[in-house]
């Protein structure tokens, strides 16, 4: 077991740092509602990397219990968000964001 | 050989990739698909860190109970394709020079001011499989109650809320 070998923090900060900018790049250039849903939760699970890698790191438990709360809050957002796109679709039958123009349904 | 090194190389190129899919593909069925699979290297990660209870969350969690409420809404919606309309022309380069912006800057973070080229030793004994789970649990029952106490308040309000909003109103016809 001991020649497993290692990897170094910084190639879980940087593929952690590349899923993030992806994310970010999702939610600037797709236009269908529940795919810049996907890329917000890209984000927190990039996000999520770097807790449990520094959690290892400090050698320190809390940040993986700070990942199990992130998870509960990213399942509250899923629950509360697609909830908000299926009524937005039932008044504009269509989840393009560029048709969410107007602030009175 | 390092074989760790090897399959790490490997899990992040399947991330990367399965992102880029997420990013590119037309059809939302397929980005929802590709998300899970992100997710899956993500939790084989977890694992390889020495945080098993997290990984298995993971997977019941995202790519469990979220991708499924994802694809349920997208199938529910039929919405699973956009008609092409009109983009604006200078959307995709601007967007595209702003990643790379947030990139640049996370990479300077990281490794020009940070300095973290440090390697991760392997896991001493409070990170043994069983073991970590046990003090995992241990810490937060004791020292995380409160929070975890209010994330149930949170789940129920995110519960009434998705009923709230869903529901219809009076004198409403379907």
């Amino acid at each position: 077991m001991e020649n497993l070998g290692t990897i170094p923090l910084s190639g879980y900060l940087a593929l952690s740092a590349i899923l993030f900018a992806m994310g970010a790049l999702g939610v600037l250039i797709r236009r269908n509602a529940l795919i810049i849903f996907m890329s917000v939760e890209l984000m927190l699970n990039s996000a999520n990397l770097v807790f449990v890698a520094f959690s290892r790191y400090y050698k320190l438990l809390s940040g993986q219990i700070f990942v199990f709360f992130v998870m509960t809050v990213a399942a509250a957002e899923v629950a509360v968000g697609l909830a908000l796109i299926v009524a937005i679709f039932k008044s504009k039958h269509s989840i393009d964001v560029d048709q969410m123009s107007s602030l009175k349904g | 050989m390092n074989w760790m090194l090897i399959l790490f190389i490997v899990l992040a190129f399947a991330a990367v990739l399965t992102a880029i899919g997420l990013l590119v593909s037309r059809n939302a069925i397929y980005a929802a698909l590709f998300l899970a699979l992100n997710f899956g290297t993500v939790a084989v990660l977890y694992l390889m860190l020495g945080a098993p209870f997290i990984a298995l969350a993971q997977v019941t969690v995202y790519a469990g109970a979220i991708m499924v409420l994802f694809l349920f809404v997208i199938m529910l919606l039929g919405a699973d394709k956009l008609p092409r309309g009109e983009v604006l022309p200078w959307q995709r380069p601007l967007a595209i020079g702003l990643a790379v912006i947030l990139l640049g800057e996370a990479g300077f973070l990281l490794f020009h001011r940070l300095r973290l080229t440090v390697a991760l030793e392997n896991p001493g004994a409070e990170f043994n499989t069983l073991q970590a789970v046990q003090e995992l649990g241990m810490t937060l029952f004791s020292q995380y109650l409160l929070p975890f106490e209010v994330t149930s308040v949170l789940l129920l309000v995110a519960m009434i809320g998705a009923i709230v909003l869903t529901k219809k109103e009076k004198g409403e016809q379907a």
